[in-house]
């Protein structure tokens, strides 16, 4: 079946919020201080938001009466079209800050020009959470650099952490048929033309964090077609397991 | 909409606490964009704030107490909510409260949390952020330097 451009669309930004929203809810009560855990379970709840709002939205135009949570619970890793980076495992602190600050990164920089594309209900929701995710660059960002620019052990855990994740950044920027065609819909943004911006905004911490730029990997993709590390069905065993035990629970 | 009836409409949703910071009401946070044509516009603070369908819920509970049971509640993300919509009088029970109000201006200045914040049980501007992220979505958590109470800041958003 042919898919619709738009649904899609929808879903792939409700897709890696969702999913990246879940791995920080693990932190909660595990974090390093107090601080740290409310700014995780924070980071998490507004990336759950934003899911709530594209999930229901690619439920709405697909018109077949899925909502946000019948989208979140009741699908298996082949339908989630998240990129490969939010699924990675939290791993140690440094892992979980540059997960997040290679993604944020990535985010302002998509809801900025996204805020500006014609469809309404996109544009709106990216103008919403763009306050928010200013908050999660700038936050994860400060962590990078504190660790990067840190004691010998907390720069190695980063150089361990980057020479892990750096591989699944280019993802993040390709571009498939389907995004084109939600270019053209007036849904999307040409994720190619961030790149540039994007590196200069990485490699500006990676020099205030004393930290080299990692050299270009073989790349993994494939998550925005349903192609999954592992981890993304642990990850969704959890996260599913109660409404898919007791569907017609309710608050 | 009649004079009166748009007045005790006001009156009602005036009523309306906050379900996380219940000082102020959802109008004196800025919740309610608008009274019209048979209808109350709300928008959400946070876009994954937990309070947001309380208070749709609560707002719905209110009206139909009033005898506004055809009021319809519409919720809209645009122009997105932010920490100026806070009205004066809201500001000033914030700071009764002990949460140190956002300052005016968050739009223009997109992270104006750098800036001081003054101490809401001893005034002092001698004052320092302790996490960026508090107990609840739109809070910060702050300390002050001179009486050494932790506060919590209004962020600006
Ligand atoms: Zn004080």
């Amino acid at each position: 079946m042919r898919q619709d451009p738009i649904m899609q669309s929808a879903l792939r930004l409700g897709d890696d919020a969702l999913i990246l929203g879940q791995r920080l809810s693990e932190w909660c009560g595990h974090a390093p201080t107090i601080e740290v855990d409310l700014s995780l379970a924070n980071l998490g709840l507004d990336l759950i938001g934003q899911a709530m709002h594209f999930l229901g939205l690619a439920g709405d135009i697909e018109g077949q009466g899925r909502d946000a949570d019948t989208l979140a619970f009741f699908r298996t890793d082949l339908d989630f079209t998240n990129c490969l980076l939010v699924e990675q495992p939290n791993g140690d602190f440094a892992q979980t800050m540059t997960r997040q600050w290679l993604y944020s990164t990535y985010q302002q920089l998509l809801f900025e020009a996204m805020a500006g594309v014609e469809d309404a209900r996109f544009a709106e929701v990216a103008d919403k959470a763009l306050k928010e995710v200013r908050y999660h660059a700038e936050l994860s960002a400060d962590w990078v650099i504190r660790l990067g620019d840190g004691t010998d052990v907390s720069h190695q855990k980063m150089v361990d952490a980057l020479g892990w994740l750096w591989r699944f950044v280019p993802e993040l920027f390709q571009m498939d048929e389907l995004d084109s065609l939600a270019v053209e819909a007036g849904v999307g943004v040409d994720k190619a033309a961030l790149r540039p911006a994007y590196d200069a905004a990485i490699n500006a911490v990676f020099e205030e964090a004393k930290l080299t730029r990692p050299d270009d990997q073989r790349t993994l993709t494939g998550g925005r077609h349903g192609h999954h590390s592992e981890h993304l069905g642990h990850l969704l065993a959890t996260m599913q397991h109660i409404p898919r035990s007791h569907p017609d629970a309710r608050w | 909409m009649r004079g009166g009836e748009a007045a005790t409409l006001e009156a009602v949703l005036q009523s309306v606490e906050d379900p996380e910071i219940p000082v102020v009401s959802v109008v004196e946070l800025g919740i309610v964009r608008g009274l019209d044509a048979g209808q109350v516009t709300i928008t959400p603070t946070y876009t994954g704030c937990p309070a947001t369908a309380v208070i749709e819920a609560n707002i719905r509970e209110a009206l139909d107490q009033a005898g506004f049971e055809d009021i319809q509640i519409k919720t809209v993300l645009s122009p997105a909510w932010s920490t100026d919509d806070i009205t004066d009088a809201g500001r000033q029970k914030l700071k009764a409260y002990g949460i140190a109000p956002p300052p005016k201006g968050a739009k223009a200045a997109s992270l104006c949390n750098k800036s001081v914040a003054e101490c809401p049980h001893c005034g002092s501007i001698n004052t320092r952020e302790i996490s960026r992220f508090g107990s609840t979505p739109c809070k910060a958590l702050w300390q002050c330097n001179s009486c050494h109470e932790p506060f919590d800041r209004f962020k600006c958003h």
